[in-house]
């Protein structure tokens, strides 16, 4: 490497300790495509009760064990932090809280709420049962 | 006003088509839709059980139907427009890039055809 030339690198990914914001900000993408396949197979699911019962059950089967819930509760987890970070991006596409501060406040905020969102969620879904 | 463009990206003919912002626009406008939408289909699906029969008899209730299909159309619009940005972004090869936009548009428009479907045959008891 040239030791004269003292320019900022880009970040070596290896090596660079992405922030929180950044971090975060490939988890947005990261989640949108979870969440695609998850639409996928929501579909498959309401085609199947569409069929017949049958059908139904022997997909209900797999999600209701417990390798199909810690499925679920991931595709919960992603389905809420992508809701509550997609919505820290429509503030910021409204030009609010750019400052470096604030990015770095809201990423917090986005996946606290994605938490609290996701526990609620399944306390709801596993008392209901 | 002088053409600031080259004699040959002029007969190139590329550049703009006016419609820079449209995708944008539509990621945010159904991302905006799908807010209420998906918390009510978070906390719907939680709060019932969900064996076939009343699987059914929710998604037969008017309110629902129209719910669902608004939520199945808006999530495979926004997830088409969001693959093809992930696409473009780390598909270099323009082939191998333009096959896959085309194949990830085809199968959003399946899906959600399928989707809006199988609400409806619930839905009219067919």
């Amino acid at each position: 490497m040239n030791t004269q030339n003292n320019r900022p690198l880009s970040p070596h990914l290896q090596i660079y300790r992405l922030p929180f914001a950044a971090l975060l900000s490939i988890t947005h993408r990261a989640t949108g495509v979870i969440l695609s396949m998850a639409a996928l197979l929501m579909i498959w699911i309401l085609a199947a009760a569409a069929s017949d019962a049958e059908s139904y059950a022997s997909i209900q089967v797999h999600l209701s064990s417990w390798y199909g819930q810690i499925f679920l509760i991931g595709v919960t987890l992603s389905l809420y932090t992508h809701l509550c970070n997609g919505i820290r991006h429509l503030f910021w596409d409204a030009g609010v809280g750019f400052e470096l501060e604030t990015a770095a406040k809201s990423a917090k905020m986005a996946i606290a709420a994605a938490v609290i969102l996701t526990v609620t969620t399944w306390l709801i879904a596993l008392n209901v049962g | 006003m002088s053409n600031l463009r080259t004699p040959l990206s002029q007969a190139k003919g590329l550049g703009s088509a006016k419609e820079g912002t449209t995708h944008f626009l539509r990621q945010r406008l159904t991302a905006l839709l799908m807010i209420p939408l998906i918390l009510w289909l978070g906390f719907g699906l939680a709060a019932m059980p969900v064996d076939h029969a009343t699987l059914i008899e929710t998604i037969q209730h008017p309110a629902v139907t129209v719910g669902l299909i608004i939520l199945i159309m808006a999530t495979f619009y926004h997830a088409q427009l969001g693959l093809q940005v992930i696409i473009e972004d780390y598909v270099s090869t323009k082939s191998t890039r333009l096959v896959s936009i085309i194949l990830i548009t085809f199968l959003c428009l399946l899906l959600g055809v399928v989707g809006v479907v199988s609400v409806l045959k619930i839905a009219l008891g067919v």
